[in-house]
């Protein structure tokens, strides 16, 4: 009986300690969730007196939307920035891992872009890569690498591409430290041993270094995809989804709340596209999940 | 003669690493002096390639922040981003308290659900979140701006692996004297956690500096715009310098990178504790 009660105050203690998380998690996060999938069932605008349940119409609209399949097209795109991401961040890191004189400023440099605001770095390259008065341009003409002026930003050849250069940028510091992490995870010895048995430095990188650092490939590729997924920053401040540049979040945005082409916010419109958002990151980090453990048993083979 | 040729060559390797290292520098923090060098160009040519113009001048600064009201944002963006980081530090504790170290039914259970909410979208459900704060009147308030980000996954796991280091002796012997849980938490655990707390502190703060999306749509009146909001709509609008654009930049991203300098490896940790949960 005693042991009961002292069983229930331990309970009801546990769980005023979570009452303010998961009230303001279920008023700010499970709530307004669980409403996106409704609404995404129904014709819903701010203010209209028709709003009404639809069934499935939106998906259903969805299908032959041209204007939302291009943005979907763009954002699956987009994550080529995750093998470049996770080639260059490794690489950065073997660089900057060794503990030599002034190491600590060069990591520090590289590290610099991930804690700029995205809108401001946004800014600076849009300035950087302006066609006409650009400096990138000035000094590939000024150098004889290329003739006339390339429309970085203003053509739909190159557009995403560049913004594309500007998202890798700016993570890259920040896969690099988690890099250097795993790095510090392999034990020495087993390098070590592996260059007693002859094993040459490029040999020791990719049989012995690479699949111990496989965990943390996996989690770099994880993480880039999300976000190479919903990136939208850089797309509102370099091109506002011009020339064909439109993600598939800056489509939910301008769709649901901004409307620049005018007309009314289609919030439950969005709301089936945010729904597609989320099966495509579920899909993603499953597969990502998947494959790369796949990748790593047959690796271990080896 | 052949160890000479050896060391030789170590060092040419070593001083082109050297060199390679400072190329990247140049890469990596470049456009930050371009940005600078544009806000401190005077009137002049502001394409010209000169890093250092020749009519210098620090007289941007002070005509934007004035010109362009960026107090305003400046305070905004300081309030949002403490009050963030200091209900996240409290209440994250106070969660991960009895997820680390109390038994009770359900603990595996609400944890899973707190964490699930990392693989959620924001951009799934921020239109119902605008409507939900509209109905309880936070929206334009800067109480709608902070609250959503109140409290975490990302820190309360943090803070849980944390408490998870920490022996329970103290714990039990305060119990043993009666202590109550609310007063081993605060005198006792609080306290410990301290090095977990101040790195989440860190990249609570960096990261609700710069978020962008949640405040652009919350807000649509001017005295309540943060930083980011600020500058993206200067730079929507017709101004008549650009050097008032690279000040105001400037200006914007001041404060993290004091802060980054200052406090380097809290930056490091936090990013290599996150790494673990890999």
């Amino acid at each position: 009986m005693k042991f009961s009660q002292s069983k229930i105050r331990r309970t009801a203690i546990a769980y005023l300690f979570l009452l303010p998380t998961l009230a303001l998690l279920g008023t700010f996060l499970f709530y307004p969730m669980i409403r996106a999938f409704i609404l995404s069932l129904w014709n819903y605008t701010p203010l209209s007196p028709e709003n009404h349940f639809a069934g499935f119409a939106n998906f259903q609209r969805l299908l032959s939307d041209s204007e939302f399949w291009h943005s979907l097209k763009n954002s699956c795109l987009y994550l080529i920035v995750v093998p470049v991401i996770i080639v260059l961040s490794l690489g950065l890191s073997l660089l900057v891992e060794p503990k030599i004189p002034f190491i600590n400023f060069f990591r520090a440099a590289y590290y610099l872009p991930v804690v700029t605001m995205m809108v401001v770095v946004a800014l600076v390259w849009k300035q950087i890569f302006s066609t006409d008065y650009g400096i990138l341009n000035t000094i590939l003409i000024r150098t004889g690498l290329i003739r006339s002026n390339v429309p970085w930003l203003t053509s739909s050849r190159f557009a995403l591409f560049t913004v594309m250069t500007v998202t890798i940028w700016k993570g890259l510091g920040y896969y690099m430290v988690i890099f250097i992490a795993g790095l510090r995870s392999v034990p020495p010895q087993l390098i070590e041993a592996a260059m007693i048995d002859g094993c040459k430095p490029h040999q020791t990188f990719f049989h012995v270094k690479i699949p111990m650092l496989w965990p943390y490939i996996t989690l770099v590729a994880i993480v880039s995809s999300i976000s190479a997924l919903q990136v939208f920053e850089e797309i509102y401040m370099m091109t506002q989804g011009r020339l064909g540049t439109a993600t598939l979040v800056f489509h939910i945005y301008d769709t649901g709340i901004w409307t620049q082409q005018g007309g009314e916010q289609e919030m439950g419109y969005a709301c089936a596209m945010g729904v597609v958002l989320f099966l495509l990151i579920f899909i993603f980090t499953f597969f990502n999940v998947k494959m790369m453990g796949r990748v790593h048993k047959t690796g271990e083979g080896v | 003669m052949i160890k000479q040729g050896k060391t030789k060559l170590y060092y040419i390797m070593l001083a082109g690493k050297y060199l390679f290292l400072c190329a990247l520098v140049i890469v990596f923090i470049g456009p930050f002096f371009w940005l600078l060098s544009i806000a401190l160009r005077g009137s002049g040519n502001i394409y010209s390639l000169r890093l250092v113009p020749e009519d210098l001048t620090f007289s941007n600064f002070t005509e934007t922040w004035t010109k362009f009201n960026l107090q305003r944002p400046f305070v905004n963006s300081m309030i949002v981003a403490l009050a963030v980081v200091f209900l996240n530090i409290f209440l994250c504790s106070l969660a991960a308290y009895p997820l680390a170290r109390l038994e009770f039914p359900g603990r595996q259970f609400v944890f899973f659900l707190i964490l699930s909410t990392m693989m959620i979208p924001f951009q799934l459900y921020m239109i119902p979140l605008l409507l939900t704060c509209r109905r309880i009147g936070l929206d334009n308030s800067l109480l709608g701006i902070i609250l959503p980000s109140s409290v975490g996954a990302f820190g309360i796991y943090l803070i849980k692996q944390y408490y998870h280091s920490i022996p329970g002796d103290l714990e039990e012997a305060a119990r043993i004297d009666g202590a109550g849980e609310l007063s081993i938490w605060w005198q006792i655990m609080f306290p410990l956690t301290k090095p977990a707390l101040a790195t989440l502190a860190i990249f609570i703060f960096v990261g609700n500096w710069s978020n962008f999306l949640w405040p652009l749509i919350i807000t649509d009146r001017e005295e309540l715009y943060t930083l980011p909001v600020a500058i993206a709509k200067l730079s929507g609008a017709f101004i008549d310098k650009t050097q008032y654009l690279a000040a105001g930049s400037i200006i914007a991203i001041t404060p993290v990178i004091l802060l980054f300098l200052f406090l380097q490896r809290y930056f490091i940790s936090g990013i290599s504790l996150g790494a673990v949960k890999g």
